[in-house]
C-alpha cells in the first residue's frame, strides 16, 4: 500500500515536472489594447498576435522580409506584385487558408470600427487584387511601390468565414481570435494575462513550449521582480538601470540587440523670425531663429558626448549615432558615424554664427516614454550649458506633450522614431511636411529641403533594392550634413530569461515565444 | 428621516451632474488622445478618420449633450482605446481593487483599533511608545517604496510570498475572487498590507486619541464610581465614544484607499480598476476616465450618505433633521 | 517667581516630554539645513553647468573629476546627493507645511462656520465638501497638476484644494457634538458676540482632532507630493524634492546603487517622525480636556 502510493506520488510528480517544464510565463511591458489583429497599430497588440495569426511575409531577427503565409513575391511590371501563397495551411477552426482569404483581410481592414490606428496605412497602396489560383495572388499599386512586401509584414490574416465585419470586442472573448498560428487563443483578460495553447497543426517549426501564459506588467522594477522571484521566467524591455545587475546573476541571462529605435532631438525649422524658447545670453528677444543656421545646429550636436549619454545614463544599453538606422544596417551611411564630441569647435561654430556668448534654449522632452528619456534631455542641458548656450531643461507627460510637439510649440526637444525600413524614417519624419501626399506626416520641426525630397523621391521609385540603398544612402547624407535633426542613439532591445533559455534577439520590438528555447 | 435621505438624494444628483460637468470639461481641456493613440505613420487624412470615430469634431457642448443622453440610458461611452463600453471595462476591473481595498480596510481595523487601544491604556509603556512609534512610520513611508521594498525582501529575497499579479481566482456569484484560492491569497498579502499601512496609522491613532481623552471625562469616572468593571467601562462605553470618528475615518478614507490603489496596483501589477484608470489617463482614454471618476462619485456619496447614517446610531446627540 | 503666563504654561508642559523636544530639535535643524541650502550646500543641484553626468552614481565618499567629495554619493545626473537632499527639504518642506496651513485654516474656518451658522450656509459648504470628497485626493491632485502643468505651486496649489475638506468636515462634526455641550449654551445664553463664540469657545474645543489631522496632513501632503512625482506629475525633474529624488533613485534599488534613494528616504523619515513627535506633544498640551 505504502509502495503504492509511493509510486504514484513519484508519478504526479513526474507529470507534474513535464507539463511545467512545457509551460512557461511571459511578462510583456504593457497590456496590448484587443486582440484583434487590425484594431490598434500598437507594438503590444502586435507580440500577442503574432502568436495567434500569422501574416504574409515575417521578420528575420534583423527585419529583413522572410516567407511567412507567403512563400515567394515577385514584381511582374512597375505596379503589380505577385505573391504566392503557402499550401495546406489550416486555420484554428480547421478551415484552409486560401488568398480568399487575403482579398477578405484587404476588405476588411479599412472596415474596422472607431480603430484608433488603422491599419490601412498598410494596405492603401493595393488599389486592385487578382486572384488566378487559389495559391496566387496579384496586388496591383497605382505607382511603382518597392516596399510593399514591408507593408504586408504587419498585416495579420484572420479566416474569411467570420463573415463581413467581426466585431473587435469578439476577438478579445476568444470567439473570433481565429489564426494560422502557432498558437490557440485559450483566455484574456484585459490587462492582465493572455494565456494560450500550442497548435500542432501549426505550418511552422514546432515550439517548445506546450502552453503559453502572458502577464502584462507595466512597471520596470516589478517586472524584474517577478523574474528573480520565479514567477515569470521571460521578460521584455528590461530597465537599463537592471540590467547590469542582471548580467552578473547566474540565475538569469539576457538576449540583446541593436534595435530599429532611434533617440534624436528635434529643431524648430518652422519660424525664421522670433523664435519660441530661445532668448539671447541676457534674456533678451532674438530677431532670428539661431536654429536656422546649420553652424548653430551641428554645433549643438558636437557639443554633445554622446559615448557619455551611452554609457553614464543609458547604461551601456544603446549605441551612439549619427543618422537613423545602426551601424550595419541596410541603408547605412558610412560618412554619418556617431559625431565626435567637441566643445573647442562647437564654441568656434557658433561664434562664427554670430553666437559668441551663446543664447538661452529651453530644452524639451517626455519623462515616461523612451528608456531614461527625463535623465538624456538633462544630460544635454549639462552639454549644452558647457559651450554657452544656457539650458533649462522641462520634462513633460507624454499625453501633454506629445500635441504641443505637432504644434511647433518648442525650440529643441527629443523623440523616438522605431520602423523596420530604412527609407521610413526619411519618408516620415525628414520629407517636407505635405499632408496631401501623406508623406513628412511626422516632420513635426518643419525641415523642408527640395535636395532631399527628391532623392527620396527617387527612392521610392527605384524597384531594385542595390539601387535603392545607393539613393537612401545619398539622402541620409543631405539630411545629416544638414543636421535636419539632431541623432543620438540606437537603442537596444534587451530580454530577460531564467539560466537555462536562450532567445533569439530581434532588432523590431516584437517578442515571440516561439523562439525562446532550452539551450 | 426619509425627508432628510430624500433631500440628500437629489443633493446627490446635483452633485454628480456638477461634477460631470468638471469632468468633462476637465479631461477634454488636457492634451489630444488622438495624437498618442494614431499611428506613428498615419497621414492627414487618417488623422480626420479617427478624429471623427471618436466623435472629437464636434464642438464640447455637443460632446457633452451626447454624453448626458447616454447616461440617461446607462451608457457611459465606449473607450476609445479598447472599443469597449467604459462601464463594461471598469466593471471587469471592478472586484479585484474591492477585493483589495475591503482587505486593506479589514486590515487596518484588525491591526488598529487593539494596537490603538493599547496604546491608549499605557501611553507611558515602551510597548505603547513603540506603538506610537511605528505608527508613524506607517504613514510617514510612501507607498510605492514600501511596495518595491517588500517586493524586494519578500518575494526577490526571501522568495516567501509571489512578487505581482493576481495568482488564480475562483468564481462566487459569477465573479472571479482571488481570496477564495490559496494561491489567490498569497498574492493579495503584500499589496493589501501595502494599502493598509496608511490606514492602520491612522486608525490606531484615532483610537489611541479617543481612549485618552475619554478616559479623563467625567462619564468615566462617574461608571467606574459606580462599580463597573474596566473592561466594561473600556468596550461598552468607551469604545462607543471612540467609534464615531472611527467610523468617519473608515468610511470617509474608503474611497482614498480605493484611488490610493491606483498606486499599489501600479507596483503589483494587480489587475483592478486604479490601474486602468492611470493606464487610460497615460492615453487620455476620456470615456474611462469620465466613467471611472463618476463611479468614484457615486460611490463617495454613497459612503458619505452610510457615514451620516452611522452618526445618528452611534451618538444620539447628532440629529439629523431639524434643529430646535 | 515670575508671573505664570499661558505661554510659560504651554512651554513648560511640551517640554515634559523629552522625545518631543528633541523633535522639536530636529524639526528645528530640518528647518535651518532647508532655509540655509544655498549657504552650506557644496553645490547648486540645480545648475546644470555645476553637474556632470561623468559623476553619475558615484559611492557615498567618492570624489569627483574636480576633486570634491560626495558624502553621500550622486545620482545618475552627478547631483551630489547631499546637496540633493539640502535642497530637496526646502521644496518638501515648503509643500508640505505651506499646503497643511492653508488649507488647515480654510477647511476649518468654513467647517465651523458650517456647524455654527447652520442652514443653508451648512449645506452650501457641505456639498462643496461631499463634491470635494467625492473625488479621491491623488486623482483630483493627478487631474490638477495634468491641467496646470508641474511646479511646485501647482502642487501645493492642488494639494490644498485637495486637503481643505477633511479639515472642514472634521472641524464640523466635532463642532457639532460641542455645540450641544453646556459652555456653548452658556455663552450663548451670555449674549456673547457669535464670533466670539465660534473663535474663542467654539474653536478651542475643537482643536484637538484638527490637530490630529494636521500633523498627519503635513506627513500626508509630503508623500503625495512625492507619490505625484513618482507618478511623473510633481515638481519638475531639475528641481528634485525629496520625494522625486526617492523615485528617481527607485530604479536604481534593484542593482545595489542604494544611496540614491536610501538617504533622501532616510531625511523623509527623520523631517516627519520629528514634525510628528512635536503634533503629538502639542496635541496632549492643547488639548483643554486633559488638561482638567
Amino acid at each position: 500500500m505504502l509502495r503504492v502510493s509511493k509510486a504514484l506520488a513519484v508519478a504526479v510528480l513526474l507529470s507534474a515536472g513535464a507539463a511545467h517544464a512545457q509551460t512557461v510565463t511571459m511578462a510583456m511591458s504593457s497590456a496590448p489594447t484587443s486582440v484583434d489583429p487590425h484594431y490598434h497599430t500598437f507594438n503590444p497588440n502586435e507580440t500577442l498576435d503574432l502568436h495567434i495569426f500569422d501574416r504574409l511575409v515575417e521578420r528575420d531577427t534583423q527585419s529583413n522580409p522572410i516567407p511567412g503565409l507567403a512563400t515567394s513575391w515577385k514584381l511582374l511590371d512597375d505596379t503589380t506584385w505577385e505573391v504566392k501563397l503557402r499550401q495546406d495551411v489550416k486555420f484554428h477552426d480547421g478551415s484552409p487558408f486560401t488568398a480568399a482569404d487575403v482579398v477578405y483581410n484587404f476588405d476588411r481592414i479599412p472596415k474596422v470600427v472607431n480603430s484608433p490606428g488603422s491599419f490601412a496605412i498598410y494596405t492603401k497602396t493595393v488599389i486592385a487584387m487578382e486572384v488566378p489560383d487559389p495559391y496566387t495572388i496579384r496586388m496591383k499599386t497605382a505607382a511603382i511601390y518597392p516596399i510593399l512586401p514591408v507593408d504586408m509584414s504587419n498585416i495579420f490574416i484572420i479566416p474569411k468565414g467570420l463573415g463581413p465585419n467581426p466585431a473587435t470586442e469578439d476577438f478579445n472573448s476568444g470567439k473570433n481570435a481565429i489564426g494560422t498560428g502557432a498558437y490557440r487563443l485559450v483566455s484574456y483578460k484585459n490587462g492582465d494575462r493572455a494565456e494560450l495553447e500550442r497548435n500542432d497543426a501549426w505550418w511552422g517549426p514546432k515550439p517548445h513550449w506546450q502552453h503559453i501564459s502572458i502577464r502584462m506588467i507595466a512597471n520596470d522594477g516589478a517586472r524584474t521582480a517577478a523574474l528573480l522571484a520565479g514567477d515569470v521566467q521571460f521578460i521584455e524591455f528590461v530597465p537599463t538601470a537592471d540590467a547590469a545587475r542582471l548580467k552578473s546573476d547566474k540565475r538569469v541571462a539576457l538576449a540583446e540587440i541593436a534595435s530599429q529605435r532611434i533617440i534624436y532631438l528635434w529643431l524648430d525649422h518652422s519660424r525664421t523670425g522670433t523664435p519660441v524658447f530661445i532668448t539671447g545670453p541676457n534674456g533678451e528677444t532674438l530677431e532670428k531663429n539661431p536654429l536656422n543656421d546649420v553652424r548653430v545646429r551641428e554645433a549643438l550636436s558636437i557639443a554633445i558626448n554622446r559615448p557619455a549619454i551611452v554609457d553614464r545614463v543609458m547604461e551601456g544599453a544603446a549605441y551612439p549615432a549619427g543618422q537613423f538606422v545602426a551601424k550595419g544596417s541596410w541603408g547605412y551611411d558610412p560618412s554619418h558615424d556617431a559625431p565626435v564630441y567637441d566643445v573647442a569647435k562647437a564654441k568656434a561654430l557658433l561664434a562664427q554664427a554670430g553666437f559668441p556668448n551663446g543664447f538661452r534654449i529651453t530644452l524639451h522632452g517626455p519623462n515616461d516614454r523612451y528608456v531614461n528619456d527625463g535623465k538624456i534631455i538633462q544630460a544635454i542641458g549639462q552639454m549644452w550649458t558647457r559651450i554657452g548656450v544656457q539650458t533649462s531643461v522641462d520634462a513633460i507627460t507624454w499625453p501633454n506633450y506629445v500635441g504641443r510637439t505637432n504644434k511647433q510649440e518648442f525650440a529643441a526637444y527629443l523623440l523616438g522614431w522605431g520602423f523596420t525600413e530604412a527609407s521610413n524614417p526619411l519618408r516620415s519624419l525628414i520629407y517636407t511636411f505635405s499632408p496631401a501626399k501623406g508623406w513628412g506626416a511626422v516632420n513635426r520641426g518643419r525641415y523642408s529641403n527640395p535636395t532631399f525630397d527628391a532623392l527620396v523621391d527617387k527612392a521610392m521609385t527605384t524597384g531594385d533594392d542595390a539601387a535603392r540603398e545607393k539613393v537612401v544612402i545619398a539622402a541620409t547624407k543631405v539630411a545629416m550634413d544638414d543636421v535636419a535633426v539632431i541623432p543620438l542613439h540606437v537603442q537596444k532591445n534587451i530580454w530577460a530569461m531564467k539560466a537555462g533559455l536562450t532567445y533569439a534577439a530581434r532588432a523590431d520590438e516584437d517578442t515571440r515565444v516561439m523562439d525562446l528555447r532550452p539551450q | 428621516m426619509t425627508t432628510w435621505l430624500l433631500r440628500r438624494l437629489v443633493q446627490a444628483v446635483f452633485v454628480m451632474l456638477a461634477m460631470t460637468v468638471i469632468v468633462f470639461v476637465g479631461v477634454n481641456v488636457i492634451g489630444d488622445p488622438v495624437e498618442i493613440l494614431i499611428s506613428p505613420d498615419a497621414d492627414q487624412a487618417e488623422r480626420l478618420r479617427v478624429i471623427a470615430a471618436f466623435g472629437l469634431d464636434k464642438p464640447l457642448w455637443e460632446q457633452y449633450l451626447h454624453f448626458l443622453g447616454g447616461v440617461v440610458q446607462g451608457d457611459l461611452g465606449k473607450s476609445f482605446v479598447f472599443n469597449e463600453p467604459a462601464l463594461r471595462l471598469i466593471g471587469g476591473r471592478f472586484p479585484a481593487t474591492m477585493e483589495l481595498a475591503f482587505t486593506a480596510v479589514a486590515l487596518s481595523v484588525i491591526v488598529g483599533i487593539p494596537l490603538g487601544l493599547y496604546a491608549g491604556l499605557k501611553p507611558d509603556g515602551l510597548l505603547g511608545r513603540a506603538i506610537m512609534a511605528g505608527s508613524i512610520l506607517g504613514f510617514s513611508l510612501p507607498t510605492f517604496w514600501v511596495g518595491l521594498m517588500l517586493i524586494m525582501v519578500f518575494a526577490v529575497q526571501l522568495g516567501w510570498l509571489p512578487s505581482t499579479g493576481r495568482g488564480t481566482t475562483a468564481e462566487f456569484l459569477g465573479i472571479q475572487w482571488s481570496f477564495l484560492t490559496r494561491d489567490g491569497l498569497a498574492h493579495m498579502v503584500m499589496p493589501a498590507t501595502n494599502l493598509a499601512l496608511g490606514n492602520i496609522a491612522l486608525v490606531l491613532r484615532l483610537t489611541r486619541a479617543g481612549v485618552r481623552e475619554n478616559l479623563g471625562l467625567e462619564y468615566v469616572k462617574f461608571a467606574r464610581a459606580k462599580g463597573l468593571s474596566p473592561s466594561r467601562v473600556l468596550f461598552v462605553h468607551v469604545m462607543k465614544n471612540i467609534m464615531i470618528p472611527v467610523v468617519t475615518v473608515i468610511g470617509l478614507e474608503f474611497g482614498s484607499v480605493v484611488a490610493f490603489a491606483v498606486v499599489t496596483e501600479s507596483v503589483f501589477a494587480w489587475p483592478g480598476m486604479g490601474k486602468l484608470i492611470i493606464d487610460s489617463i497615460n492615453v487620455l482614454d476620456r470615456p474611462v476616465i469620465v466613467a471611472y471618476l463618476m463611479m468614484i462619485v457615486v460611490l463617495f456619496v454613497t459612503i458619505n450618505l452610510l457615514v451620516d447614517l452611522m452618526y445618528t446610531v452611534l451618538d444620539p446627540r447628532v440629529r439629523l433633521d431639524g434643529r430646535e | 517667581m515670575r508671573e505664570e503666563t499661558p505661554f510659560r504654561r504651554f512651554v513648560s508642559e511640551f517640554a515634559a516630554s523629552k522625545v518631543a523636544v528633541i523633535g522639536f530639535v530636529v524639526v528645528v535643524i530640518v528647518a535651518l539645513l532647508a532655509l540655509l541650502a544655498p549657504l552650506l550646500a557644496p553645490q547648486n543641484p540645480y545648475d546644470l553647468a555645476q553637474l556632470d553626468i561623468m559623476d553619475g552614481r558615484l559611492a557615498p565618499g567618492a570624489k569627483s573629476l574636480t576633486g570634491m567629495v560626495f558624502w553621500l554619493g550622486t545620482d545618475d545626473q552627478g547631483r551630489d546627493m547631499l546637496s540633493g537632499i539640502m535642497y530637496g527639504l526646502r521644496i518638501s518642506l515648503s509643500v508640505g507645511v505651506g499646503s497643511a496651513v492653508i488649507a488647515g485654516v480654510v477647511g476649518s474656518s468654513l467647517g465651523l462656520l458650517a456647524a455654527y451658522v447652520g442652514g443653508w450656509v451648512e449645506t452650501a459648504i457641505m456639498r462643496l465638501v461631499d463634491l470635494q470628497l467625492s473625488f479621491p485626493a491623488i486623482l483630483v491632485a493627478l487631474m490638477i497638476l495634468a491641467f496646470l502643468g508641474k511646479g511646485v505651486g501647482n502642487v501645493m496649489l492642488a494639494l490644498v484644494i485637495v486637503e481643505w475638506a477633511r479639515y472642514a468636515r472634521t472641524a464640523r462634526g466635532a463642532a457639532l457634538v460641542e455645540r450641544r455641550r453646556e459652555y456653548i449654551e452658556a455663552a450663548e445664553c451670555l449674549a456673547l458676540p457669535q464670533w466670539r463664540v465660534l473663535f474663542r469657545h467654539l474653536l478651542p474645543n475643537c482643536m484637538p482632532p484638527l490637530i490630529v489631522i494636521g500633523t498627519i496632513q503635513v506627513a500626508r501632503a509630503i508623500t503625495l507630493e512625492a507619490t505625484l512625482s513618482f507618478l511623473g506629475l510633481g515638481v519638475p525633474i531639475t528641481e528634485p524634492s525629496l520625494g522625486l529624488l526617492i523615485a528617481n533613485g527607485y530604479q536604481y534599488m534593484l542593482s545595489g546603487k542604494y544611496w540614491i534613494s536610501f538617504y533622501p528616504g532616510i531625511a523623509l523619515l527623520v523631517t516627519i517622525v520629528a514634525i510628528n513627535l512635536m503634533g503629538d506633544q502639542l496635541r496632549d498640551v492643547l488639548n483643554p480636556r486633559l488638561q482638567r
